[in-house]
């Protein structure tokens, strides 16, 4: 399954047809420390592109979340309400599952060499 | 950017820095914020706080001074002995909140917080006479050791058996090494000045055990946020009185009948629901009113729940009543809590 990673540090995986499936890299959990709240999204709700969809908050700060693609929430990960470790799982870490309005909204997204060079340059 | 003489050390131990009061500080090490924190409640953590300024002021009339300047009595205070104060303004606006320490009946001396330093000599020296001598202590550093476990890393690590000093005491030696017994986290432990040429030896030497780890500025402010006590610049400022700021038990009677009634108090909430709720969020009563404004909030590692304070109008101020935090547009549940928040574990606390 390919996944795609964004500059603010989500991945994305294609799952079947036309869902994506969101989460937040090991970057940006390391980045953020120690987690203590998850706010999911509503399933049913529509976001455009770009728009912060969940809010991660950690001892240190709250960190929003966007979705790298147009689409309606169709599932949210509701036990990382309890488990913020699940986070980094790669199987069971994701936060939501959208349904994509446009597939294409992927194609702009960097893969995974792509992403580990981009995070030399952020480092 | 400033740096204290601890600077490099924290670079060595590959703290995350960041700017605070104008210098270059350790937010946190590779424990993390939230183990920091468990870290100081549980054994001995390490904080370089030579940032704050120490500074003392000698001569004739000091009880007058120390009067005029704050309103606190200073007139049972022993030699030895520590006090927490306020420095207030003509408008009874709190200029700073400070330490006194009294180190004899004409000598006192104070530790004030970084960002108000320049603003606070200026103002105690505005108010001095030809009888006073001042002096700013730039070159001392100054290391918190805070925890249940300081008092025994004291004693093993530098052979000081400090048993005998009171919470809001003072020991010291040769005039090279001051310590007293207070902190900034509600534990028992100790505030060590030493010159700044001492200070790396006496840094890595109680870093040295492994009961003490170093701790950053982040988990200093959650861990004082637990006790309520007050961060200048956002909990208390020129704009507040201290009775506003329920800072009236460091007040002598004279000075709390000048100062007008309050109609707003400085309280703890707590969040009753799920959310983590920052400086800056807006307090609305249950009726959708906004009533007030974080001054201070975050999560608590030791309640596991969101903390905060605020200042509200008197008819909100109980504790138990409930309200609403606003954050991000989504209302919160929560409550007026008393604080401190937890208790303080201080030396003869509860004693």
């Amino acid at each position: 399954m390919t996944v795609k990673f964004t500059k603010d540090h989500e991945w994305v995986k294609l799952d079947g047809e036309g869902i994506a499936v969101i989460g937040i890299t090991e970057y940006a959990q390391h980045a953020l420390g120690d987690l203590v709240f998850i706010e999911l999204p509503k399933v049913g709700t529509t976001y455009s592109k770009g728009a912060h969809f969940a809010v991660v908050e950690s001892v240190k700060t709250a960190a929003e979340v966007y979705t790298p693609v147009t689409g309606e929430v169709v599932e949210v990960n509701e036990a990382l309400e309890t488990d913020f470790d699940l986070l980094k799982s790669e199987t069971d870490g994701w936060i939501a599952k959208f349904s994509m309005t446009n597939v294409d909204e992927l194609k702009g997204l960097m893969d995974e060499a792509a992403y580990q060079d981009y995070l030399k340059t952020v480092e | 950017m400033k740096t204290t003489p601890l600077h490099q050390s924290h670079l060595d131990l590959s703290a995350k820095m960041g700017e605070f009061a104008g210098y270059d500080m350790p937010l946190y090490y590779d424990l993390g914020v939230l183990k920091e924190h468990e870290w100081v409640r549980d054994h001995a953590g390490l904080f370089d706080v030579s940032h704050m300024g120490q500074i003392a002021i000698k001569g004739k009339g000091m009880q007058d001074l120390l009067q005029r300047l704050t309103p606190s009595s200073f007139e049972k205070l022993g030699v030895n002995r520590t006090k927490y104060t306020v420095l207030i303004n003509d408008q009874n606006g709190i200029i700073d909140d400070l330490m006194v320490t009294k180190a004899g009946d004409d000598d006192f001396h104070m530790v004030i917080n970084a960002g108000c330093k320049d603003k606070d000599i200026a103002w105690i020296k505005s108010n001095l006479t030809p009888d006073h001598e001042f002096t700013y202590f730039e070159d001392w550093a100054l290391i918190a050791l805070q925890g249940p476990e300081a008092e025994a890393v004291m004693r093993d690590v530098l052979g000081i058996d400090l048993s005998d000093v009171p919470y809001m005491g003072l020991w010291f030696q040769d005039y090279t090494m001051f310590v007293s017994r207070l902190g900034y986290t509600g534990e028992d432990g100790f505030e060590i000045s030493v010159p700044n040429d001492k200070a790396e030896e006496l840094w890595t030497k109680l870093l040295s055990d492994s009961r003490v780890k170093p701790i950053g500025l982040a988990a200093r402010d959650s861990l004082r946020l637990e006790m309520g006590y007050c961060l200048y610049g956002h909990d208390i400022d020129a704009t507040t009185t201290p009775l506003e700021a329920d800072l009236g038990w460091v007040m002598r009677k004279d000075a709390k009948d000048s100062l007008p009634t309050p109609t707003r108090k400085r309280v703890g909430i707590v969040l009753t629901d799920k959310g983590v709720a920052r400086e800056g969020s807006i307090v609305k009563s249950k009726d959708g009113k906004e009533i007030g404004v974080l001054t201070s909030g975050g999560f608590s590692p030791s309640l596991k729940q969101s903390i905060g304070q605020t200042y509200l109008p008197l008819g909100y101020a109980a504790p138990e009543t409930e309200i609403n935090v606003d954050v991000r547009g989504r209302l919160i549940p929560a409550k007026v809590q008393s604080m401190p928040f937890l208790k303080p574990r201080t030396k003869n606390a509860g004693k």
